[in-house]
């Protein structure tokens, strides 16, 4: 149960120092404090919680290591070897592996319980201070509390690191906690891949993660986010961008997975200059629920953010995206856009797409695009007037709707693993 | 061997709304004819009819090629079965590349042929592509772009004809292929157009308003369209005719026929 001794025992199980104890304790005391959340709750209202059993569900302390890998998720996902791999099971490091080459340019790359350890200043300046906060809500307090495994990635200033670096996290039994911190000081370049993975289990599953990624003046980063959980997990993620003067964050991710997910995903242009792009790629089937509540809050004059997020549904399946760009009074000549382009495959599939701004500023170019639509019947026919079946024209249909998010994803690897995924889902429909 | 499109009595509905009442035409391959009429006649319906739209629902009639009554079969087996389809308003498809298209259509083509076929190799298709591309003036930037998305409308006529170059139909309708093209392009699409004719031996149905583009693509046998019925047919003098005189000579003398 989640209970302050099992935070206690957590805590003294992974060794950590008193400093991250209290932190959890503090984070533990405003859980406390808060309900599960309900659909008369805003950011709630679409998603209902009442199938969802929390006291189901118990924190993990001894992992669930003996568990083995599908050999798909510690697959190598990238062309060129990875410079550093992290592969987890229920919060355990199965694998870690650094090259030489990373190690030398001074870049930090192991698990998040290693680094609380061996690099307790860089954690205490970044760990859920200042992007990812416990009184953010429910989940992100219980996270607080309960956080477990994950990766740290921490690229020192003017630094270009010579490989991506790839963390696999894979849920084996209830609940696993994973958290996410990656900085890339100032000037300094990096790409990092985060895979969420679970076979379908019994009963209820549950990932309650966090992704802090702390992007530097003029510095780079691409983080690409592949998730394939089973369908009985529930998933609630609470992830924050924030970018410095000049920076970039390219954010790209892949929801295939979960029965249930919502995520809270941030970015903030916090200095002048920076820019941010947020794609999404997701395809839901079955009863699948996905809830994605972006906000592109622009802090700053003369930054951009760019977001597209492209969803398919099929059966009873149901998307929900609501948005918002929002731009300070100080944030001059800002250009906020957003587009959430919805493909329904069967009429039975359900869409929400809800976009919106809140503009301060008086000098901006803020606009946005939603769209709900079916396959078009005149691209079917074009199709299969050229000899091609139905069922692959649709197939082609759906993988061409996602080609300009898949154009984005900068490995191959993932960008084939993604499109099988597709391929999978779109299957045989009933018409 | 060579093979015929035979169109008997067909008739076509398009919600419950008659449009085609009784069409008769039989195209051997190697054959041009120019399907004329005014606007409503049911030229593209005809057109889309026998490329398999499901829109249009033929109620009686039949349309036999190679021994089989297309109208039993679905659009893509009709295509496979050497039928070619180039429209008026090639559709736009997101997303999806020249090339990879037309990969995938070789690839439907093979596989309806042999289950266990696993499809042209990359390297053989890349090199197919190319040489139709240098051979019908397409630019090989064509291949990576979207199929028919932001293409201007001479583009889209010219990717139709590059279609029908790497699928080597037997038939082909050409639905309104001069519209929205100028003269340079006209030409360019046209010249393509016969090329194929040649070397496929195609039999094509050339669907147009206008003389036009018949000074291009040169007709065999020329027939006019009015209200869901074919009521003249002639040879290349007919155009010439219609194009001089206009339709009213030919809505007259039908009127008059239909109420004698």
């Amino acid at each position: 149960m989640f209970t302050k001794e099992a935070v206690e025992k957590l805590s003294a199980h992974l060794g950590e120092p008193d400093w991250m104890l209290q932190k959890r304790l503090e984070a533990f005391a405003l859980w406390e404090g808060m309900n599960l959340p309900t659909t008369s709750e805003e950011a709630w209202r679409r998603t209902s919680l009442r199938r969802f059993k929390l006291d189901k569900i118990t924190p993990s302390l001894n992992g669930g290591g003996s568990q083995e890998m599908p050999s798909r998720v510690s697959s190598q996902l990238t062309e060129t070897p990875a410079g550093g791999e992290i592969v987890q099971v229920d919060g355990d490091t199965l694998s870690y592996s650094i090259s030489d080459e990373l190690k030398e340019q001074g870049v930090i790359y192991c698990d998040m319980s290693t680094a609380v350890n061996e690099h307790p200043e860089l954690v205490q300046k970044y760990f859920m201070t200042d992007a990812v906060t416990a009184d953010e809500g429910f989940f992100a307090a219980l996270h607080g509390a309960f956080w477990r495994g994950g990766s740290f990635l921490y690229v020192p200033k003017n630094v270009q690191m010579a490989a991506p670096v790839h963390t696999s996290t894979w849920n084996a039994s209830g609940a696993t906690f994973s958290h996410t911190l990656v900085v890339i000081e100032q000037g300094a370049e990096a790409v990092f891949s985060d895979e969420f993975g679970s076979e379908t289990g019994k009963g209820q599953f549950m990932h309650n993660g966090a992704v802090e990624l702390i992007v530097g003046d003029n510095a780079s980063l691409t983080y690409v986010s592949i998730q394939e959980f089973g369908d009985n997990m529930f998933q609630f993620t609470h992830e924050r961008g924030r970018v410095g003067r000049d920076g970039k964050l390219d954010w790209i991710m892949s929801i295939m997975g979960t029965g249930l997910m919502k995520a809270f995903q941030t970015m903030e242009l916090d200095q002048p200059g920076g820019w941010g792009r947020m794609s999404g790629l997701f395809f839901g089937d079955k009863r699948q629920h996905f809830d994605l509540d972006t906000q592109q809050n622009h802090n700053a004059p003369n930054t951009v953010s760019d977001l597209l997020y492209k969803g398919a549904m099929k059966h009873q399946a149901r998307s929900v995206w609501q948005g918002m760009i929002k731009a300070k009074k100080e944030a001059q000549k800002t250009d906020g856009f957003q587009a959430n382009r919805n493909l329904l495959l069967e009429s039975s599939a359900r869409a929400d797409s809800i976009p919106g701004l809140e503009i301060e500023a008086d000098d901006v170019a803020c606009t946005h695009a939603s769209t709900v639509g079916k396959v078009d019947e005149e691209e079917l026919f074009y199709l299969m007037s050229r000899g091609i079946p139905r069922e692959l024209a649709l197939r082609i249909i759906v993988q061409g709707f996602f080609d300009p998010i898949m154009q984005r994803i900068p490995f191959e690897g993932v960008q084939q693993r993604i499109a099988e995924q597709v391929i999978e889902k779109v299957g045989s429909l009933v018409e | 061997m060579s093979i015929a499109l035979e169109v008997k009595d067909l008739h076509v509905s398009v919600e419950d709304q008659q449009i085609l009442k009784g069409v008769n035409i039989t195209i051997n391959q190697g054959e041009v004819h120019a399907l004329m009429g005014p606007n409503g006649s049911g030229k593209s319906t005809l057109a889309y009819t026998l490329a398999g739209h499901p829109f249009y629902e033929p109620t009686a009639g039949e349309v036999i090629f190679g021994g089989e009554d297309l109208l039993d079969l679905d659009a893509d087996e009709r295509s496979r079965a050497g039928m070619f389809l180039a429209f008026q308003y090639p559709v736009a498809i997101p997303g999806v590349t020249v090339a990879n298209f037309l990969r995938q259509s070789i690839n439907a083509r093979r596989k309806a042929e042999d289950a266990d076929d696993k499809g042209i190799t990359i390297p053989d298709f890349r090199r197919l592509l190319k040489a139709k591309m240098a051979e019908f003036n397409v630019d090989q930037k064509f291949a990576g772009r979207y199929l028919n998305d932001g293409f201007s409308g001479g583009e889209k006529k010219r990717a139709e004809i590059l279609q029908m170059a790497v699928l080597e139909p037997k038939m082909a309708i050409m639905d309104e292929t001069d519209s929205g093209l100028d003269i340079d392009a006209l030409k360019i699409v046209s010249d393509g157009a016969n090329r194929l004719k040649e070397s496929l031996n195609l039999g094509m149905l050339v669907i147009t308003h206008y003389q036009r583009l018949l000074n291009y693509i040169k007709p065999d046998y020329v027939h006019v369209m009015l209200d869901g019925r074919i009521v003249e047919s002639g040879g290349p003098e007919l155009a010439l005719e219609l194009e001089a005189k206009g339709y009213d000579w030919v809505r007259e003398k039908h009127s008059q026929a239909e109420a004698a």
